[in-house]
């Protein structure tokens, strides 16, 4: 679970509640939640980096180790290439749910019938797990057993989970089809805000529907662009169901993201220290492109009223 | 879709708004969105198609499966997959997933939502300000990060392998962005009526139960379904903290049975649909309920 929040709310919560008439007696109230969010987010997170400068098996004794991991880790020319891999998914995957869930997004925010009804079909993917999506992926494109074998036609008779470049689009491809549906419900929602009364003007000043779409649609979903940018971008960070169940960072090493290499490293080879320093890596970077991507949508304090 | 993002002082109630159906006739000389509607069809097609392919291939046999278009119906429909795949335990699994599910989601509500009556009563508090702004941070660990101190802490609590080892993390995951919605609801539970059941002599506890309960109760019921089906669908933790078999919920059942019996698609097929199944009649029953609960505590 990958989620920006920008400090902004920290200051709103706190808002002093004139009536509220002292707080002594309400705060025991956030206990139970806080031990538990202590002992299984916050200390973890501690632990992830604690664990990064030692050396451990996974069931033996931890050892302090200094640096060791990170040496390993940074020399090892898995990272680059993991690196590499996350970016290509990250960025394929950018540049093809966008358009599509924003042409989705905009022809579903019609009150029409038909597209309701539509809507109820478009959502589906985002109630399957990623095991599932993957396992139906897995099946349904099986060179010998598939889709294309079953249909015998030779163009979707290739073998795209074996094949590096083919698996990585098929990767790209399988996410889009999972979140598309999010980002859409996130977009037709934002549509809908929009004040019609911008459309009305713009068709008196006689502009044509492309023209609206371009000069009142886009502008006025800046927000939500840079809102759903953020969460596909630091989300495919952390993709990993998917991707493991559908090609296990195959073939060779083509699919392998940085999630995949860190559990590749800690429960596979039972290299905990460095899996921990990739675990590091993972939040940084994820961290640094929420923040350059915040930067991107302006002030963290400016209104979020879109059209208003 | 386990990503969600709280933009500034984000007023989750409107999260709803939109999804809210305005069965208002569009003007009927608004200009056609073809290109829109292109893609919109467009994308109809490849959603549909997979899950088509899916359903129908697990009513045939496998001897049916490679002789026919595999897009065809069944000539002869069975149910021999289905009797298959509850064959292998998935009665079980599906139990497992129910009580991880519900454990981890009732206690991770419950406790969340006394989080937000605190945070939103108590006002200028040091702890709980610190306490608030620590949840935030929350929302920003990816769970993938910290799995290997959770596998660690499991272990030491020599929880390994049991289903309690999978909720309580669920559980602490769940807390920000539970905590953050529902505070944005209590919040617009108007002050004087705390105020007038203080009058009356009403302790914190009582106006919780009493007053914030039920004005919130469709936010706890939409937290509560985003949680859920994050949990129900979650399959890193049970990957990592699960062994035995008996013990799987039904994502790491799924894939330890396609691991298995991965050549006899038919199988493969009806295990994805019985997997599924609940949670497509959940989302036949609550639709709106449902989607809304996929945006909370995303604003706009």
């Amino acid at each position: 679970m990958t989620v920006i929040v920008p400090p902004a709310p920290a200051v709103q919560t706190t808002r002093p509640a004139s009536s509220a008439g002292g707080h002594g007696p309400v705060g025991w109230m956030v206990l139970p939640a806080l031990v538990v969010f202590v002992a299984f987010g916050a200390v973890p997170l501690l632990g992830v980096l604690g664990l990064s400068f030692t050396t451990w098996d996974g069931l033996g004794v931890i050892h302090p180790s200094g640096l060791t991991s990170w040496r390993a880790v940074l020399t090892d020319p898995g990272l680059p290439h993991a690196m590499w891999v996350t970016f290509k998914i990250m960025a394929l995957s950018w540049l093809f749910q966008t358009p599509m869930s924003i042409l989705i997004g905009v022809f579903l925010a019609g009150h029409q019938r038909y597209r309701e009804f539509l809507a109820i079909l478009y959502f589906i993917p985002l109630l399957l797990s990623a095991a599932a999506i993957a396992i139906t992926y897995k099946a349904l494109l099986d060179p010998n057993f598939g889709l294309g074998a079953g249909l015998g036609i030779p163009l979707l008779q290739q073998d795209w989970l074996g094949d590096s470049t083919l698996a990585l689009g098929v990767v790209v491809f399988v996410v889009s089809w999972q979140f598309i549906p999010f980002h859409s419900l996130i977009y037709q929602g934002a549509v809908r805000q929009i004040p019609r009364s911008m459309y009305e003007a713009a068709a008196l000043d006689g502009a044509g529907r492309v023209r609206q779409f371009f000069s009142i649609t886009l502008p006025q979903l800046k927000y939500t662009i840079i809102t759903s940018s953020t969460l596909m971008v630091v989300g495919s960070l952390t993709f990993f169901d998917l991707i493991f169940v559908l090609t296990e960072g195959g073939p060779g090493d083509a699919t392998r993201s940085l999630a995949l290499e860190m559990y590749k490293t800690g429960f596979q080879a039972n290299l905990m220290g460095p899996a921990s320093a990739i675990a590091v890596i993972l939040v940084v970077v994820g961290l640094i492109v929420a923040l350059l991507l915040r930067r991107l949508g302006g002030r963290g304090d400016e209104s979020q009223l879109e059209g208003a | 879709m386990a990503t969600v993002v709280a933009p500034e002082g984000g007023r989750v109630d409107s999260a709803a708004a939109p999804l809210r159906s305005r069965r208002r006739r569009t003007d009927e000389r608004e200009p056609r969105n073809w290109v829109g509607g292109a893609a919109g069809w467009l994308w109809l097609v490849i959603v549909v198609v997979p899950l088509y392919w899916i359903v129908i291939t697990s009513f045939k046999t496998r001897a049916n499966y490679f002789a026919t278009n595999p897009l065809a119906p069944p000539s002869s429909p069975t149910m021999e997959n289905y009797r298959f795949v509850l064959e292998q335990d998935f009665a079980r699994y599906f139990v497992n997933s129910v009580i991880v599910t519900l454990g981890a989601v009732v206690p991770a509500v419950a406790v969340s939502f006394m989080a937000a009556y605190a945070i939103v009563r108590a006002g200028e508090g040091r702890f709980l300000r610190t306490t608030n702004s620590m949840f935030l941070l929350g929302l920003a660990i990816p769970l993938q990060a910290v799995i290997i101190p959770i596998y660690l802490i499991i272990i030491r609590l020599q929880l390994y392998d049991t289903l309690l080892a999978i909720i309580l993390p669920s559980i602490a995951f769940a807390i920000p962005l539970s905590v953050l919605v529902l505070s944005n609801f209590i919040r617009d539970v108007p002050r004087e009526l705390f105020e007038s059941m203080r009058m009356d002599g009403a302790t914190e506890w009582t106006m919780l139960w009493r007053l914030a309960l039920p004005l919130t109760r469709p936010a706890l019921v939409t937290v509560g379904i985003y949680q859920g089906l994050t949990v129900w669908n979650n399959f890193l933790l049970p990957l990592i903290l699960i062994q035995s078999p008996e013990q799987r919920p039904l994502p790491l059942a799924l894939w330890a049975f396609q691991g298995q019996y991965g050549i006899n698609v038919p199988a493969i097929a009806a295990s994805v649909v019985l997997t599924a199944l609940p949670i497509v009649i959940l989302y036949a029953v609550g639709r709106r309920q449902l989607l809304s609960g996929l945006t909370a505590g995303f604003g706009k």
